[in-house]
């Protein structure tokens, strides 16, 4: 498995621009890893807050 | 409150914790911002301008707080790595694990008005104008924090090419593509 070290040595220069293929490559890392989050939907958590706040009414009472 | 407004919030909840994460690098901290996040949009709801974006107005809200309370903390924050490994359970099945190991561990390197511009263009959806606005500034500063930010997780990498990326991220690209 080659690690990031590995490439390092490989390769000391380094291009001013990305290519856009290593831009499209770092950009599905990205939505990925976001997505995974999304993909989780909604924690009980912030349902009830809100369920509670509908219940409350508005906050000015406090 | 009105049902489409508490409708719109929740809808907005998945992709304001996603960000949050990115920003904090925590999960449970993460989620405390965006409860806090929601708290102070429902008590100034009457603010909220019907008809725009309401996920780009709660963006706007959970990024200000993050930067006026979260970030003063951000070293204590940022042991979250163990917490967040945790709750991403597909994702290393997806690609290598190494290698998303690598590349969680650079965004978290980058300076944090770079992530915030990357993740909200790259990830988020937004318009540059969008995260112009989100980030409260110029759409060629976002612009360039987004460049730099892409160059820059590229170099944490040691990325210089796609050949550097894993087979298996190869071939999710070459399906997605579906062209040749």
């Amino acid at each position: 498995m080659e690690t990031a070290e590995t490439r390092n040595r490989k390769s000391d220069s380094r291009p001013a621009k990305l290519s856009r293929e290593v831009q499209a490559r770092l950009g599905q890392q990205l939505r990925s890893m976001y997505d995974d989050v999304v993909n989780q939907g909604v924690p009980d958590r912030f349902t009830d807050l809100l369920n509670r706040i509908n219940v409350t009414g508005n906050k000015d009472g406090q | 409150m009105d049902e489409s407004v508490r409708k719109a919030v929740l809808g907005a909840v998945p992709s304001l914790r996603a960000f949050a994460i990115s920003l904090c690098g925590n999960v449970d901290r993460a989620d405390d911002l965006v409860q806090e996040t929601l708290l102070r949009a429902l008590a100034n709801i009457e603010s909220f301008q019907p008809g725009t974006n309401m996920a780009a107005w709660l963006f706007t809200i959970l990024r200000n707080h993050f930067r006026s309370e979260y970030r003063k903390r951000r070293r204590e924050v940022e042991d979250g790595e163990g917490r967040y490994a945790e709750t991403l359970k597909t994702q290393p099945e997806q690609y290598g694990h190494v290698e998303f190991r690598e590349f969680r561990e650079a965004l978290a390197k980058l300076p944090s008005d770079q992530r915030e511009a990357l993740v909200l263009v790259g990830a988020s959806g937004f318009s540059y104008e969008e995260a112009a606005h989100i980030c409260e500034c110029a759409v060629g500063t976002i612009k360039s924090r987004v460049n730099r930010a892409r160059t820059r997780l590229a170099e944490l990498m040691s990325i210089d090419g796609v050949d550097d990326f894993g087979p298996d991220e190869q071939t999710r690209a070459v399906m997605a593509g579906g062209g040749e």
